[in-house]
């Protein structure tokens, strides 16, 4: 056939009118977004330095300058919660991130090719999945010593196991798929079955545990620092601030709400968020 | 006619557990260019073995003796690499369920385009427009729109013609067809069977349909072989498998098929079982049911010719007699190829 005709790819996809978890993911969208933004634009939105101690402010209450009130430095809540907020944040989405990047290809092969690689793969990694999650993190910055990068590192090991595990199963499921012999069938090599038909269809469940995932990784994060093995002071992070906040809660309950609250809205959107993507994701939904 | 496909004395094996289960066991059969030829038989009889036997993508756990000759080479020692090559290229298949046989992540055209482009250097526009006049041959309707849909959209019928398409993208010599309307309702089986009768006569491709079904063997093709617990028992033009058939179990299963008219609840039925493949008859392995049955069906009948086209495996064959008689010459016996 010569001179074919512009290819016009794809009706418009059509979706029905009242989808599954639809606004669930969008007001997780809507908050995830806007706390990304505050991330980001931390250094423009603080009003006022985090780390400037000011003696004649120590435990003032709510004001017009200070709307999170001041701790007992004298140091601006709204600005050290805005600040903090950015390296838990950091931290929550780096470890589930480094952990997704290992442990998605650890369990794809291990589900893919089964027998002594699966052995080989997976029993390491399910004595990783056998220890309680904040001992092994704080044994480990036990080893390496504390900072907010070995904490990111901790929580990453932490959940290697559990994305390993969920993206080996669907793998399972999804390898024993007719489609994936008629791929095999068309001459389509292991690579290009694996990356092409098996990952895509397996990838599901491991990106709705991902989401889930971040919400506990802040909430780790800011255990470790509020323990003290995450984040060093003066770098404000959620944990340390708690921690902080902690010996004057009854003089000044807002150095401690304030940081509580911005983790208990952030596991919140990511919550949603993972709730939504599990039901829109359902292999056996309509849309995909 | 030349062979395109040989198999020569092919036996199968399964290591399951701690026994070996002989799910091929000496097989020969040629099939010649151009025909379209049927493999029956009831579940489990290894017609779908042997023919991902020839695929090559039988399990690690089976091991394939005797050889399988496939436009003059022996594909049973090619290495995996070597029969990727062919797969999808030379030799394709349509498997049953066409529901489940395409990936849902990607649209129909592009599923037709990858088989193209694993085998050929198309670049992507080529291989675009060869998909979409392969969608549009197989009878997908506004191929070029329906292009960019996903599986999900299609109904059975239609998806099942998208596989076919896939199998025939690079024009291979053979087709392996495995139950390719079993999943469909009837309608849309005659539909897709007149399909491809069509595509054999505009694509020149040789058809091995593997089915249970006497009706769509009758429709499609010009030959038949029919299998029992791995072995192949009898090999005829499909008139003559109709009109006479020579192997007990040939005939068991003609009867069995319902005819109009037939008064209700009579349904024939072949009595006993099929056999413990793991230990099977030492001889036929249709004697225990058979009606006919005698001492010499504990050795093994040879396929033997009892026509120009017709042979059998049966000890009340007198060319199977004859052929044991003259044991050696016998197992390689050719079967002529279509209307020779």
């Amino acid at each position: 056939m010569s001179a074919a005709p512009a290819a016009v790819p794809a009706v418009a996809t059509r979706r029905p009118a009242a989808h599954p978890g639809r606004r669930k993911l969008r007001v997780g969208l809507v908050i995830l977004g806007a706390l990304l933004l505050v991330a980001v634009l931390a250094p423009w939105l603080a009003p006022h330095d985090p780390d400037a101690i000011e003696s004649n402010r120590v435990l003032r209450g709510i004001t017009l300058a200070h709307p999170f009130g001041s701790d007992d430095l004298g140091r601006d809540v709204l600005s050290r919660v805005i600040f903090a907020f950015r390296v838990s944040l950091s931290v929550a989405v780096g470890s589930v991130v480094v952990a997704f990047v290992v442990g998605v290809p650890l369990g794809l092969i291990a589900g893919y090719r089964g027998g002594w690689v699966d052995t080989v793969i997976m029993r390491p990694v399910d004595m990783l999945l056998a220890l309680p999650a904040l001992l092994l993190a704080i044994a480990l910055i036990a080893i390496v010593g504390p900072g907010s990068l070995i904490a990111l590192l901790a929580i990453s090991i932490i959940y290697l196991p559990i994305l390993a595990r969920v993206i080996r199963s669907s793998t399972l499921v999804v390898s024993s798929q007719t489609f994936v012999e008629g791929a095999r069938a068309r001459g389509a090599s292991s690579t290009s079955i694996v990356v092409r038909h098996i990952l895509p269809n397996a990838i599901g469940p491991a990106i709705v545990q991902a989401s889930v995932l971040m919400g506990f990784a802040l909430q780790i994060e800011a255990a470790l620092s509020f323990l003290g093995l995450g984040a060093q002071p003066p770098t404000p992070s959620l944990g340390v601030m708690l921690a902080d906040g902690r010996n004057v809660l009854t003089q000044a309950p807002w150095v401690e709400i304030f940081p509580g609250l911005a983790i208990a809205v952030t596991v919140l959107a990511f919550n949603l968020i993972g709730d939504a993507l599990r039901e829109r994701l359902d292999p056996r939904g309509v849309t995909r | 006619m030349t062979a395109l496909l040989a198999v020569d004395r092919v036996d199968v094996d399964f290591r399951v557990a701690d026994a070996d289960v002989s799910a091929v066991s000496d097989v020969s059969v040629e099939i010649a260019e151009g025909e379209i030829f049927g493999l029956v038989g009831e579940s489990g009889c290894g017609k779908t073995t042997l023919a991902l036997a020839l695929m090559g993508l039988l399990p690690a756990s089976a091991d394939v003796r005797g050889s399988i000759r496939f436009q003059g080479r022996d594909l049973v020692p090619l290495s995996d690499d070597e029969m990727r090559r062919l797969r999808g290229d030379r030799i394709s298949m349509v498997l049953q369920d066409p529901m489940t046989s395409l990936d849902p992540c990607f649209s129909i055209g592009e599923q037709v385009a990858e088989t193209i482009r694993a085998h050929r250097p198309a670049d992507r526009r080529e291989a675009r427009d060869r998909a979409i006049r392969l969608l549009r041959d197989v009878g997908i309707p506004d191929a070029e729109r329906r292009y960019a849909d996903p599986p999900h959209r299609l109904s059975g019928g239609m998806r099942q013609r998208v596989v076919i398409a896939t199998a025939l993208a690079n024009e291979p010599a053979l087709m392996i067809a495995d139950e390719p309307t079993t999943a469909l309702d009837v309608t849309i089986q005659a539909q897709v069977l007149d399909l491809l009768r069509d595509l054999r006569r505009t694509h020149h491709t040789t058809i091995l349909l593997i089915t249970h079904d006497l009706g769509v063997v009758a429709q499609l093709c010009d030959r038949v072989g029919v299998m029992y617990a791995g072995q192949l028992v009898e090999v005829a033009p499909v008139e003559t498998i109709f009109r006479a058939p020579r192997h007990p179990y040939t005939q068991a299963l003609l009867e069995a098929l319902p005819t109009a008219g037939q008064a209700r609840g009579a349904l024939r039925v072949i009595e006993g079982r099929v056999p413990d493949l793991t230990d099977p008859p030492p001889g036929c392995r249709f004697a225990p049911r058979c009606p006919h049955r005698m001492p010499e069906c504990d050795r093994v009948p040879p396929m033997a010719l009892e026509d120009a086209d017709h042979a059998v495996a049966c000890w009340l064959s007198d060319a199977t007699r004859a052929a044991a008689a003259g044991e050696g010459s016998v197992a390689e016996t050719p079967l002529g190829g279509v209307g020779a």
